[in-house]
C-alpha cells in the first residue's frame, strides 16, 4: 500500500474556479459513471481478493484440535509461525536467496539491454528475442528442463565432469541446491527484466547523449550517468516486482523437489511450507496463518526497499 | 560499446563495426545459454527411453531418431489425456485472459479519466494487493470454492484468474497519457454518452496496451501452476503445466521404472511450449511497445 506513491503518479489537476450547481450535478454524474467503470474490477476485486483475505484472517485466528474442536485463539498461530523453525528457516532462505539474485538479475538484464541499446545488428535483434525467450516457458517446463540438465542420468553435467575423471555436482542437493535455482530464476526472468528496461531504453531522446557527447562524454559515461538514471523508474518497479515474486518462490521448488534427493524439503521456501500444510496435513488455520505471515515479511521488506531508495534520492527516484 | 543512433558518416562507421565485436561476443555467450535447455529439449524429443537414459551424449541425437514415435505416444498415452491439458490450457489462458483483460481496461480508463472521491484510496489498495502472497488467496479461496462445490470446475481456475491489478495499472498510465481529455470532452460536447465515448474514441486508442494486457494475462495464466494444482485434483480438468508436473512426480516416484514416462516428458514440454513462443513472436510489435507501458511514467 505504500508501493503507490513510488509507482504510480496521478497527474494533479489545477485548481477550478467555483462551480454552479449544474455544473456540480454534472460532475456528481461523472462520478457515478466513473464508478461504474471500475464496478466490474471492484467486484471482482472483492469476491477473489478481499472476501478471501478477510476468510484467511478469520482463520488464521482460531486452532482445530482433535480433542478440542475448533476454538478462537486469537494470536495463537501466529506466535508458533514466528517461533517456528520452518517457517523462519523459509524466510530465512528466500530473503538470503533475494539478497544473491535479484543483484544478479538486474546486472544482467541491465548490462544486456544497454549493450541491446547500443546495438543495431540483426544478430542484436536476434539475441534480444533469445533472451527473452524463457519468459514465454512456463515456470514449470522451465523447472523440468532445467531438472533434467542437472539430472545425473540424463543431463550433460556427468559426461562433462566424466572427461577430466571427476564426479558432478549434483545442482540440486542440499550443499547445491542454491546455486542451482539461482540459476533456474534468472534463466527464467532475466530476459523479461531485460526488454522492460530495453524498451524503456529506447523511449529516450537520443539528442541527449549527442550533447554529452559534445561535452566529451564516453560511451560508458553516457550508459552510466545518462542513461541509467533515465531508466530508473523501470529499474525500481523491476526491483519491486523482483522482490515480491522471489518472496513467494514456489513453482520452481515444488516442480524440483520429487527429483532433489531431499534437497528440497517441504518446508523450503514460506509458501511451499503453507501449502504442503494446507494441502497435505489439512491444517487449513495454521496454514493461513503462515501464509498472512509471509504476507507481514514481503510488506516489511517492500517497505524497507522503498523507504530505503527513497531516501538516497539520487540514484532510484 | 557505441550509442551513436543517428546515421553515423562511413569512415565512422567502419570504426565502429570493429569495436562492436566485444558486446557481440557477450551477446552470444548468452544466446548460447539461454538456448541450451531449449536444445537439450529438442535433442532429446527425438530420443527413445534407450537413447535418453543409456545414450552417449546428451547434448547430441542418437542413433535412432524417434521424434514422431514420441509425439504419437504423447498424443495416445493415457487415452490422449496430454490433448486435454493442451486444450484446457488454451480454455483457461482465453477466458480468463480475456475477462480480465475487459476488465482491466474499463477499470483503467475509469481510473484515468474520471475524478471521484475515493479513486486515489482504491487505486493504493489496488497496487498494495499485488504485495499478497499466493497462498494467502488460493488457500481461503480453495475453501470457499469447495463450500460452493466449486473445485474440480473450469471455474475454480478461471474466476480467480479475472484478478489483474497489474493489468488495471497498465491500462491507467496509458490511457491517462494516449487518451486526451479535450477529444473526450469533444465527443461529449457533440452529445455522445459516456459509453459510446469509451468504445469509440477512447478504445481505439488504447488498441495498442490491450493487446499488451492481454498477451501477458494469457501468458500469466497459460503458465499458472499453484492455482490450478490447488483446485483440481481431475486430472481431465489439469492444465499442460499441472499435467506435466503430475508425470515428474509419477516418472521420480517410480525412478526408473517409468522409462517411457521420461521421454513423454521431454517432448511433452517441447509441444506444450510452441503455442506461446508462436504467440510472442508473431506478437512482437505489440507487446515490445507496450512492455514500456509501465516503467516510463
Amino acid at each position: 500500500m505504500t508501493s503507490a506513491p513510488a509507482i504510480a503518479s496521478p497527474r494533479r489537476r489545477t485548481p477550478r474556479v467555483p462551480l454552479s450547481s449544474t455544473q456540480r450535478a454534472a460532475q456528481r454524474r461523472r462520478a457515478a459513471i466513473g464508478w461504474l467503470f471500475i464496478a466490474p474490477f471492484g467486484v471482482v476485486f472483492l469476491l477473489f481478493l478481499v472476501a478471501p483475505l478477510a476468510y484467511a484472517l478469520g482463520l488464521s485466528l482460531f486452532t482445530k484440535g482433535l480433542a478440542t474442536g475448533t476454538e478462537f485463539a486469537w494470536f495463537a498461530n501466529y506466535i508458533q509461525a514466528f517461533t517456528d523453525p520452518s517457517f523462519l528457516r523459509g524466510v530465512g532462505f528466500v530473503v538470503t536467496f533475494s539478497l544473491v539474485l535479484i543483484p544478479i538479475q538486474m546486472a544482467l538484464s541491465l548490462g544486456v539491454a544497454l549493450v541491446l541499446d547500443a546495438l543495431t545488428s540483426r544478430f542484436a535483434r536476434f539475441s534480444r528475442l533469445v533472451i527473452f525467450l524463457p519468459y514465454a516457458i512456463p515456470a514449470v517446463i522451465g523447472a523440468i528442463m532445467w531438472g533434467f540438465l542437472y539430472s545425473p542420468t540424463f543431463g550433460p553435467l556427468g559426461q562433462l565432469f566424466g572427461l577430466i575423471g571427476q564426479q558432478a555436482p549434483f545442482l540440486l542437493d542440499a550443499d547445491h541446491v542454491f546455486g542451482g535455482l539461482i540459476n533456474v530464476v534468472t534463466w527464467q526472468w532475466a530476459g523479461y527484466y531485460m526488454i522492460i528496461i530495453y524498451a524503456a531504453l529506447q523511449g529516450i531522446d537520443p539528442s541527449i547523449y549527442e550533447a554529452a557527447r559534445i561535452d566529451g562524454a564516453s560511451s560508458w559515461q553516457v550508459a552510466l550517468r545518462i542513461k541509467v538514471p533515465l531508466v530508473s523508474n523501470a529499474l525500481l518497479l523491476i526491483l519491486v516486482f523482483a522482490l515480491i515474486g522471489t518472496l513467494q518462490f514456489f513453482t520452481e521448488p515444488a516442480v524440483l523437489r520429487p527429483i532433489s534427493n531431499g534437497g528440497i524439503t517441504p518446508d523450503f521456501t514460506p509458501n511451499l511450507y503453507a501449502y504442503t500444510t494446507a494441502f497435505s496435513y489439512a491444517q487449513f488455520n495454521y496454514a493461513s496463518a503462515i501464509s498472512f505471515a509471509l504476507g507481514i515479511v514481503v510488506f516489511i521488506c517492500v517497505y524497507i526497499f522503498l523507504f530505503a531508495t527513497r531516501k538516497r534520492g539520487s540514484f532510484l527516484s | 560499446m557505441t550509442t551513436l543512433s543517428t546515421p553515423a558518416v562511413t569512415p565512422m562507421r567502419r570504426r565502429r563495426t570493429n569495436r562492436n565485436i566485444v558486446p557481440h561476443l557477450f551477446l552470444g555467450v548468452l544466446v548460447v545459454y539461454f538456448l541450451i535447455p531449449l536444445w537439450w529439449m529438442i535433442i532429446n524429443s527425438s530420443k527413445d527411453a534407450a537413447g535418453l537414459f543409456g545414450g552417449t551424449g546428451a547434448m547430441w541425437f542418437a542413433k535412432d531418431i524417434n521424434f514422431l514415435g514420441n509425439l504419437q505416444d504423447l498424443f495416445t498415452y493415457d487415452g490422449g489425456i496430454y490433448l486435454h491439458w493442451l486444450g484446457n490450457s488454451a480454455l483457461y489462458a482465453i477466458v480468463g485472459g480475456v475477462g480480465s483483460t475487459a476488465i482491466a481496461v474499463l477499470a483503467g480508463y475509469g481510473f484515468a479519466k474520471f475524478r471521484f472521491r475515493g479513486r486515489n484510496l482504491s487505486f493504493a489498495l489496488l497496487l498494495g494487493s499485488v504485495m499478497v502472497p499466493l497462498t494467502a488467496l488460493v488457500i481461503p479461496t480453495f475453501i470457499l470454492f469447495a463450500n460452493l462445490h466449486l473445485t474440480d470446475t473450469i471455474w475454480a481456475v478461471i474466476l480467480p484468474s479475472l484478478l489483474n491489478p497489474f493489468g488495471v495499472y497498465l491500462m491507467r498510465v496509458y490511457a491517462g497519457d494516449a487518451v486526451p481529455d479535450e477529444l473526450l470532452d469533444a465527443a461529449r460536447v457533440d452529445g455522445a454518452g459516456e459509453f459510446r465515448t469509451f468504445a469509440q474514441v477512447a478504445l481505439p486508442l488504447m488498441r495498442p496496451a490491450v493487446v499488451t494486457v492481454l498477451l501477458l494475462s494469457m501468458v500469466a495464466t497459460w503458465n499458472n501452476y499453484f492455482l490450478p494444482l490447488a483446485m483440481l485434483s481431475d486430472n481431465g480438468l489439469f492444465p499442460v503445466t499441472v499435467g506435466l508436473g503430475l508425470w515428474q512426480s509419477l516418472a521420480s516416484a517410480n525412478n526408473g521404472g517409468g522409462h517411457s514416462l521420461w521421454s513423454l516428458i521431454v517432448i511433452g514440454s517441447l509441444v506444450s511450449i510452441i503455442p506461446l513462443i508462436i504467440a510472442f513472436l508473431s506478437l512482437q510489435k505489440y507487446w515490445q511497445g507496450g512492455l514500456s507501458i509501465g516503467s516510463l511514467k
